[in-house]
C-alpha cells in the first residue's frame, strides 16, 4: 500500500504532468478557459489514465511486445469513447464545452507515455494508483491554469465573483491567445527554476522537456526518453537494450549537447539524419511492424529506435 | 449536396478564422517543433496538406458508408485513430515505391503527421458538424492549409528573433509561445472577414 501512497505522490507532486514534464499541451491549452472547464477535462482524463493503466497492466503478459502501441492505443480508446458515452449521458453541458477534445484524449502523449513506460512493465495495483496520481497531477494543473485564466480574463472563479468592482477583466486571457501567453509564462518560470537548479548543481533533467524545450522534442526525445530513463523494471527485447543504453552515464551529456545544437538552428540536419536513419531501418526490419506500431499514438513515440541509430 | 457557395465560406473560416493551431490548439507540437527554418516548415506544411485531405476523405467514406450503415457511429474514435495510423504507413510506403521524387520532399515529416492531434481532430470535427464528404475534404484541406499559413509565418518570425537578445529565461520556447500568441491576436481580425 506504500507504493500505492508514493506512485501517488509522484504523479501530483514530483512527476506533475504538466507543470514538471509538460506533456499534453494541446488539451492544456485548449480546454483552460476556466477552472471549471480545467477541472472537467483533468477528472476525465484521470478517469481514462487510471482505467487504461489498469487495465494494460493486467493485460501485459498477454499482449506481445511487437504490437503492444496498437494494443494500447485501442483499449485507450475504448475507454474514451467510454467516457465520452457517460459525459453525454450524466453530463451532456460539460461534454458540449470540451467538444472534439474528449475524443482527442486517445491522443494524449501523457496516457501513451505512462503505458508505455510504466503500466506495461508493472503489477496492477501500482499502476491503477500511479494513473490516478498522474490523473490528479494533470487536474490540479488543469485547474490551475484554467483559474488564472478565469481571473484574468473575466475575474470570476468557478462562475463567482471574486475580483473587486474596479478591476477590468483581461478579456484576452479567456480567448485563444492568452492561452499561450500563460503558458510562455509559465515555461519562462520553469526555464528560470531550471537555471537555478543548474547553478545550485542540482538535477535539472527531470524538470520538463517535453514542449518546454521544443516539441520536435516532443517527437524525437521528449517523452518516451524521459519515462524510459525513469523505468524501474525492464522486459526483455529490444526495451532492454534501449534501456541500458539510457542508463549509460555519457549519455545525459550527448543528449544535452545535441539539444544545444538544436537550439543553434541546426535542427534541419539532425532532422534530415533521422529520418534517413528511419528509412533504413524499415528496411532493415523489412515491412511495417513494429514501425507501425510505433508511429501510431502520441507525439513522441517515434524516433525512439533511429537516435540509437545515430549513435 | 452543398452549394459552391457554401464550400467557399467553409474554405476561409477553416483556414484563416477558425484557424487550427491558433485558435483550436490542435497540432501545436509540429506547430512549434518543426517551425525554426522556413523550408523545413513549408515541407511539414505541405506533408500535413496532403495527409489531412486524404484522412478526412477515407474517413468521410468509412463513417457514411460502413459506420452509419451497421449503427456503430459511437466506435468512430477507435476507428479513426486506427485508420488514420494505418493510411499514413501506407502513404509513406505507396509513396516510397510510386514517387520517389515526392517522398523525398515529404518522408522525413510523414511519420511526425501519424501523432498531429489535428488529423484526428479534423475527422471527428467531420462528424460532430455533419459535413457531407465533399465538404468534409474541403474542411480537411482548408484546415490543413490553415496550419501551413500559420507554421510558415511563425517560422519566419523564428529566423528574424533567431539572433535579438533576449531575457535569458525567455530565450527558446517562451519566445515562442509569445510570438504565437500575437499570432492568434492577428489571426482574431480574421473574424471580420465573413
Amino acid at each position: 500500500m506504500n507504493r500505492a501512497g508514493e506512485r501517488l505522490l509522484n504523479g501530483l507532486v514530483k512527476e506533475n504532468p504538466t507543470f514538471v514534464l509538460m506533456l499534453g499541451m494541446c488539451p492544456t491549452l485548449a480546454v483552460t478557459t476556466s477552472a471549471m472547464n480545467g477541472l472537467g477535462m483533468g477528472l476525465t482524463t484521470a478517469a481514462v489514465l487510471a482505467l487504461s493503466n489498469l487495465f494494460i497492466s493486467l493485460l501485459r503478459k498477454i499482449i506481445p511486445d511487437r504490437v503492444r502501441i496498437p494494443a494500447f492505443i485501442v483499449i485507450i480508446a475504448s475507454f474514451v469513447t467510454a467516457v465520452q458515452l457517460l459525459l453525454e449521458g450524466y453530463l451532456p453541458e460539460l461534454n458540449k464545452s470540451l467538444g472534439v477534445y474528449i475524443p482527442l484524449i486517445v491522443v494524449n502523449c501523457i496516457i501513451l507515455g505512462r503505458a508505455e513506460s510504466f503500466a506495461y512493465s508493472n503489477p496492477p495495483i501500482p499502476s491503477l494508483f500511479d494513473g490516478i496520481g498522474m490523473g490528479l497531477g494533470f487536474t490540479v494543473a488543469l485547474t490551475c491554469i484554467g483559474a488564472v485564466r478565469e481571473i484574468l480574463g473575466s475575474g470570476e472563479l468557478f462562475g463567482y465573483g471574486l475580483m473587486p468592482d474596479s478591476f477590468e477583466p483581461i478579456r484576452i486571457f479567456g480567448q485563444a491567445p492568452g492561452a499561450f501567453f500563460v503558458l510562455a509564462a509559465l515555461t519562462a518560470l520553469q526555464n528560470l527554476i531550471k537555471e537555478k537548479r543548474k547553478s545550485a548543481g542540482k538535477s535539472y533533467r527531470k524538470i520538463g522537456s517535453g514542449c518546454s524545450e521544443d516539441c520536435g522534442s516532443c517527437s524525437d526525445m521528449g517523452c518516451v526518453r524521459r519515462f524510459y530513463g525513469e523505468k524501474q523494471t525492464g522486459k526483455q527485447g529490444s526495451r532492454d537494450k534501449r534501456q541500458n543504453e539510457e542508463r549509460d552515464g555519457g549519455q545525459d551529456e550527448n543528449r544535452d549537447e545535441r539539444r544545444k545544437g538544436n537550439r543553434d538552428g541546426k535542427q534541419k540536419e539532425t532532422r534530415g539524419g533521422r529520418g534517413k536513419g528511419d528509412r533504413n531501418e524499415g528496411q532493415d526490419d523489412g515491412g511495417v511492424r513494429q514501425d507501425g506500431g510505433r508511429d501510431t499514438g502520441t507525439d513522441g513515440l517515434e524516433y525512439v529506435d533511429l537516435e540509437e541509430e545515430e549513435r | 449536396m452543398e452549394n459552391v457557395k457554401d464550400l467557399l465560406v467553409l474554405l476561409v473560416t477553416s483556414s484563416l478564422v477558425s484557424n487550427v493551431v491558433l485558435s483550436r490548439f490542435l497540432g501545436l507540437c509540429p506547430f512549434l517543433g518543426v517551425s525554426k527554418k522556413t523550408n523545413t516548415a513549408a515541407g511539414m506544411g505541405v506533408a500535413v496538406i496532403f495527409v489531412i485531405t486524404l484522412a478526412s476523405a477515407v474517413s468521410g467514406l468509412l463513417y457514411r458508408y460502413v459506420l452509419q450503415r451497421f449503427h456503430v457511429e459511437y466506435l468512430e474514435t477507435i476507428v479513426f485513430i486506427l485508420v488514420i495510423a494505418a493510411l499514413v504507413q501506407f502513404v509513406e510506403m505507396f509513396l516510397r515505391k510510386a514517387m520517389p521524387a515526392l517522398y523525398r520532399a515529404l518522408g522525413v515529416y510523414l511519420p511526425l503527421i501519424t501523432t498531429n492531434c489535428a488529423v484526428l481532430g479534423v475527422a471527428l470535427t467531420n462528424v460532430q458538424k455533419e459535413y457531407g464528404i465533399v465538404a468534409g475534404i474541403v474542411n480537411g484541406f482548408a484546415t490543413a492549409a490553415g496550419f501551413t499559413i500559420a507554421i510558415i509565418i511563425l517560422a519566419g518570425i523564428r529566423e528574424k528573433l533567431e539572433h535579438n537578445d533576449i531575457p535569458k529565461p525567455f530565450r527558446g520556447m517562451p519566445t515562442v509561445l509569445l510570438t504565437a500568441g500575437l499570432m492568434a491576436i492577428a489571426f482574431c481580425g480574421f473574424s471580420g472577414l465573413l
